[in-house]
């Protein structure tokens, strides 16, 4: 007999063991999310994807779907929700989208597009953050990192290296380089790394590439990121 | 150093007078005029009043992003800035010479801008005041005002500068604040279908163009005595100058003329910019005041755009612009003109040349080509010069071997006009207030002489006629003694 939840009144199928945004992604529904990535394990930290499960709040990228569960996501009260935690994200790193150019190819401007994210309503905290330019391929970009942890992750699990590390406490949470001088050029990560692959937002570049995709050849140009974040995507 | 009616004697004595914001330019400045108990003139200046700091916040970004970046000093010539921009990382990155691919659609990107630039400013902005008059009523002289007397005349207006925008959007992505300029060439080529959408409007645009020429020259010539000497000022002249000394709007080498028009140099490679340019700064204005440096502060100020490039170059190499280069030199008897209001004739020439120009280019397949990038060896240090809408534009960067930039120094087009606009403001002042209770229509023709220009203040944003202007006469006490609001 197969294991199904409702999600939003549409049944959804799923394998044991599987989340509920793995099982939704699997049926072509999407859950908005950030930090969550199918190759990795959850981390449950940017709570994008919170759904109400038979009434209570919960991430969907670290709850298991169980057989019978009464799962809300695209509400309204929901997504206001997720509005006001991405407008959070915008003001509390330096996000730039006009001159970024992860723009229309960044998870966090399609997500907010997305959610309908009109201004960023709170006042930005603008901090000081310099840009790593010390590595001869690579480019970092702290002004935008959200503390996705997915290079970590992936630095760590996949490139077995160890690159990257979140440092501090709460509000002073950042990302910092594995390095006694604290700089990406003193590490041994390369452009073919995994950790190079993931980041969501403008934070790992590749060098003197900039721009080189069109307007309208971008990743969100072509379709909303509803449309494209899929199971393996 | 001072100049006539810049600082006067004894301020606190005065009334004081402000066009606060200036209305129909591109950004945000005020005109305050200082005035005794007769309404006589003694002090004149045109302030700059924002602050951009563009030049400070490059420093420590990526040179690959600058390009981008810089555009949003303006959103009616952003294409000048990130054109601008490309060309001194250009030499960052070793592209002395782009592709004739990459080259040819950065020149269309920018003669689309020309053109669109220059018909918002004549239609929308300045033909109010041409149409009607300095100092006609108030409730007609905007660009609605324009549409009701004028329809066609609006629409054509309204459509050329539509199709500028176009040529914009297939070059660069967007209509305002595209990416298609990157280091060392460009990110996109024209589709077929692109180009053959072009291609069908480009004939009447052209016509169009010729049609706005005759116009201003009309207007222009039926009141010799109104606008050849309104505003009117002796200057030097400095602009790009092309090939054989061709009208060039995206690449040229530096040419600078004086008031005679005898040469004070030429053929100037722009990399060394600053060998002849030197910029003043004042304590009354954001603005700097850029002077040559050979003849020093006080007579070394110039003017730029269409005025001094249709005058600066030898010829113009498509044939109707040309046709109307040769009737305006020939109008200004064999001298410079160096009247503000013979800007909108001369403005519309180059427009007629920039709708000339996107013809011959939708008809040259490399626009088609994919060879769109070069590259060579790494420079530390660039300069990019290009002929703006409103005039002579430089940006000039140093990068670190980490491609970081370090320093950022532009000169924007408007900025080389500044000692000009407030010698045309000041004549302007003497002329037209002096001795005179002022008015509403007397305080436009301020406005005019500033507007012949076509001046971004800030290289900022504009707002449509109705920017909401008030005037406050104020007496040496700070008692107000007459407003008036055009809210």
């Amino acid at each position: 007999m197969s294991l199904t939840f409702t999600l939003d009144g549409k049944t959804i199928p799923f394998t044991e063991g599987q989340t509920i945004i793995q099982a939704a992604s699997a049926a072509g529904v999407f859950i908005p999310h950030l930090c969550y990535h199918p190759e990795f394990k959850p981390h449950g930290s940017c709570k994008l994807c919170t759904v109400k499960v038979n009434g209570r709040h919960t991430a969907s990228c670290t709850m298991r779907a169980a057989p019978g569960m009464v799962v809300e996501s695209d509400t309204e009260e929901i997504n206001a929700e997720r509005r006001a935690l991405t407008q959070m994200l915008f003001v509390e790193g330096n996000h730039f989208c006009p001159s970024c150019e992860k723009s229309g190819n960044c998870q966090l401007q399609a997500t907010a597009y997305h959610l309908g994210m009109m201004s960023p309503h709170y006042d930005h905290f603008f901090p000081s953050r310099p840009v790593d330019a010390s590595h001869p391929d690579a480019l970092l970009d702290f002004n935008r990192c959200i503390l996705c942890s997915l290079c970590v992750r992936a630095s760590r699990d996949v490139d077995g290296k160890n690159v990257f590390a979140l440092s501090g406490r709460g509000i002073g949470t950042h990302l910092i380089v594995n390095a006694k001088s604290g700089q990406l050029g003193d590490t041994d990560f390369t452009l073919d790394d995994k950790a190079a692959q993931v980041c969501p937002v403008g934070v790992i570049l590749k060098k003197r590439r900039g721009f080189a995709v069109p307007i309208g050849e971008r990743t969100y140009d072509k379709a909303p990121i509803a449309d494209t974040v899929t199971e393996g995507k | 150093m001072t100049y006539q009616l810049e600082t006067a004697q004894h301020p606190e004595t005065l009334r004081r007078v402000a066009i606060d914001p200036v209305s129909r330019v591109e950004g945000h400045g005020k005109v305050t005029i200082l005035l005794d108990e007769q309404n006589k003139v003694h002090q004149v200046r045109l302030h700059i009043v924002e602050f951009r700091g563009f030049e400070k916040f490059i420093q420590g970004r990526p040179y690959w992003e600058v390009p981008v970046m810089v555009q949003r000093l303006c959103g009616i010539c952003p294409v000048s800035h990130h054109l601008a921009a490309s060309k001194a990382l250009d030499i960052i990155v070793g592209a002395r010479k782009l592709t004739p691919a990459a080259e040819k659609l950065r020149r269309l990107m920018h003669y689309g801008q020309m053109l669109q630039s220059h018909a918002l400013h004549f239609f929308h902005l300045c033909s109010p005041d041409l149409l009607f008059g300095f100092d006609s009523d108030v409730t007609q002289r905007n660009i609605v005002g324009v549409v009701m007397a004028h329809p066609e005349t609006a629409k054509r207006g309204v459509l050329l500068r539509k199709f500028g925008q176009e040529v914009i959007r297939v070059t660069a992505g967007k209509r305002v604040h595209g990416t298609g300029a990157v280091p060392g060439g460009v990110n996109k080529a024209l589709t077929v279908a692109e180009r053959d959408e072009l291609l069908k409007d480009i004939y009447h645009i052209v016509q169009w163009s010729r049609d706005a020429v005759h116009l201003i020259q009309k207007v222009h010539t039926q009141d010799p005595g109104l606008y050849n000497s309104f505003g009117i000022f002796r200057s030097n002249f400095m602009s790009l100058v092309g090939h054989n000394g061709d009208l060039d709007f995206y690449h040229g080498t530096l040419r600078a003329r004086d008031d005679n028009g005898k040469l004070i140099f030429d053929h100037l490679d722009y990399q060394n910019y600053n060998q002849v340019i030197e910029e003043e700064v004042r304590s009354w204005s954001y603005m700097k005041f850029p002077y040559i440096r050979s003849i020093g502060k006080e007579h070394g100020w110039y003017k730029v755009g269409p005025l001094a490039r249709v005058q600066n170059c030898d010829q113009i190499s498509t044939p109707f612009a040309e046709h109307e280069r040769k009737e305006f030199i020939d109008y200004a008897g064999g001298s410079p003109l160096h009247a503000p209001l013979a800007y909108h004739w001369t403005r519309m020439i180059e427009m007629l040349h920039a709708a000339e120009v996107i013809k011959e280019l939708l008809h040259d397949d490399d626009l088609l080509s994919n060879d769109l990038m070069v590259q060579g060896e790494r420079q530390m240090e660039g300069v990019g010069v290009i002929e703006a809408p409103r005039g002579t534009l430089f940006h000039h960067y140093q990068v670190d071997e980490n491609d970081i930039v370090t320093m950022a120094n532009l000169i924007v087009s408007t900025t080389n006009n500044n000692q000009a606009m407030n010698e045309a403001v000041r004549h302007v002042a003497r002329r037209y207030l002096n001795g005179r209770e002022i008015t509403e229509g007397l305080l436009n023709h301020i406005e005019v002489a500033i507007r012949a220009f076509d001046p971004c203040l800030s290289c900022a944003t504009h707002a449509l006629g109705k920017m909401p202007l008030a005037v406050e006469l104020v007496d040496a006490e700070g008692q107000l003694v007459h407003s008036l609001s055009r809210a």
